[in-house]
């Protein structure tokens, strides 16, 4: 792990990345990354998160900064300028069952092929999917996902990098920091290596490769 | 009463003690306000949390502390926080007792659309069909008719949320269940005759039968 300053963090991020982003509805995603994408002026990414916020919020930034080619989510319904450049400026909008969603990457951090899910069968979800019958039950193979990096917003980091996350604000954080080659983390609070118990350890330290502090 | 108390304070009776419920936005939202006293029951966030409260007072939101729709919550004494997969295993899993959700459109065999109106409306099914497709029961919560326009319907126009049928429909008018893949009418709200939901229902209902055992 190596700490970083924010724009340089940034910096190593081309344009056309595929990036993971921490958050549901803006709680627990990276602001101070999506504040310096913007800034910085990156161009055609895609992102895979739950959701893109609400304008001005979290992901929400890239959308209006209009950075975005590509978005997988489960959700875009509380971000209208989402749905407004789906339908007029060619965004393109991969919608995934939430819970489908969250496996695909868990599977991409695993080293597994995919997963199979009941959810989705006999919905448009399943259009193009290939059906596996189990034991007499429908499922739908759903393929793993990874991505160029991760931008994670954690509560505690240490000096190592081991991480824990606050509440609501953990939700697919720990999930993306298995599923890319970089994982840059926000820290909201930088501690002594002790202070997070073993057991207490979400994310281990291994897993971090850059980590800005007190954002 | 207004529509959505009716609705809110029917669904709290299907409650029990124990149980680990799921609320969607909107109408399944306002159950929380009417679980019977002295009754324990395990609210969901999918947003990672068990033992979600009610809004906090003024001032003391906190902002890792949310509900699906990223407004603040509380946390009550004995809540849990874990991530997203972990929060989709218990309600794909079957660890989920109960889940109230809101509709577009539901028919007569009790499957539900909810997530999108082609051409119009694309919000993303976000959790929904994990939910229905893997809550021990479900239970829709919605007003019986949108515009004057039957929700209850012959067969859904919407694209389905599951191929699983949904277990209750509760309305302002009325309470529906599905035993075998049947809309059946299992009682009318106060004040409400039977003609009036027939009237407002565009599925085949099937009619309490007041002598069955």
């Amino acid at each position: 792990m190596r700490m970083i300053a924010l724009d340089e963090a940034v910096a190593s991020i081309p344009d056309g990345a595929t990036l993971m982003v921490g958050g549901f509805m803006g709680v627990g995603t990276p602001e101070p990354l999506m504040d310096e994408l913007v800034r910085q002026g990156r161009r055609e990414l895609t992102i895979v998160a739950n959701d893109t916020a609400s304008p001005g919020v979290g992901i929400g930034k890239l959308v209006t900064a209009k950075a975005l080619r590509r978005v997988v989510a489960s959700h875009i319904g509380l971000n209208p300028e989402t749905q407004k450049q789906m339908m007029e400026d060619g965004l393109q909008v991969e919608l995934v069952p939430q819970g489908t969603l969250v496996e695909r990457i868990r599977a991409g951090g695993c080293g597994l092929g995919g997963v199979l899910t009941p959810t989705g069968i006999g919905t448009v979800v399943e259009n193009g999917k290939r059906k596996i019958e189990v034991e007499g039950r429908e499922y739908l193979l759903e393929t793993a996902l990874q991505a160029d990096f991760a931008l994670v917003q954690a509560f505690l980091c240490d000096y190592l990098g081991n991480l824990t996350y606050a509440l609501t604000g953990r939700n697919f954080n720990p999930l993306i920091a298995m599923a890319a080659r970089t994982v840059m983390v926000c820290a909201e609070h930088v501690v002594l290596v002790g202070v997070i118990a073993p057991d207490h350890v979400v994310t281990p330290a291994p897993l971090v490769d850059y980590v800005i502090a007190r954002c | 009463m207004d529509p959505q108390t009716i609705i809110a304070r029917r669904i709290a009776r299907e409650l029990r003690d124990g149980m680990l419920v799921n609320l969607g936005i909107g109408i399944p939202t306002l159950v929380a306000n009417y679980v019977p006293a002295g009754m324990h029951v395990f609210f969901q966030s999918e947003n990672g949390l068990i033992g979600t409260g009610p809004v906090p007072e003024q001032g003391m939101a906190m902002r890792w502390l949310t509900d699906a729709g990223g407004k603040p919550v509380t946390a009550l004494p004995g809540a849990s926080a874990f991530d997203s997969a972990m929060s989709f295993a218990l309600i794909r899993g079957g660890h989920l007792d109960l889940t109230v959700l809101g509709g577009l459109q539901v028919d007569q065999q009790g499957h539900l659309a909810n997530w999108m109106v082609p051409g119009k409306m694309v919000p993303g099914m976000g959790g929904a069909m994990d939910l229905v497709t893997g809550a021990k029961r479900v239970i829709v919560a919605m007003q019986h008719t949108a515009k004057g326009r039957p929700k209850i319907v012959r067969e859904c126009s919407l694209p389905l949320t599951s191929t699983r049928p949904v277990d209750l429909i509760v309305t302002e008018l009325a309470v529906i269940a599905f035993p075998e893949a049947r809309a059946t009418l299992v009682e009318t709200a106060e004040g409400v005759s039977v003609e009036e939901v027939r009237a407002a229902t565009e599925a085949e209902l099937v009619l309490p039968q007041p002598n069955a055992a």
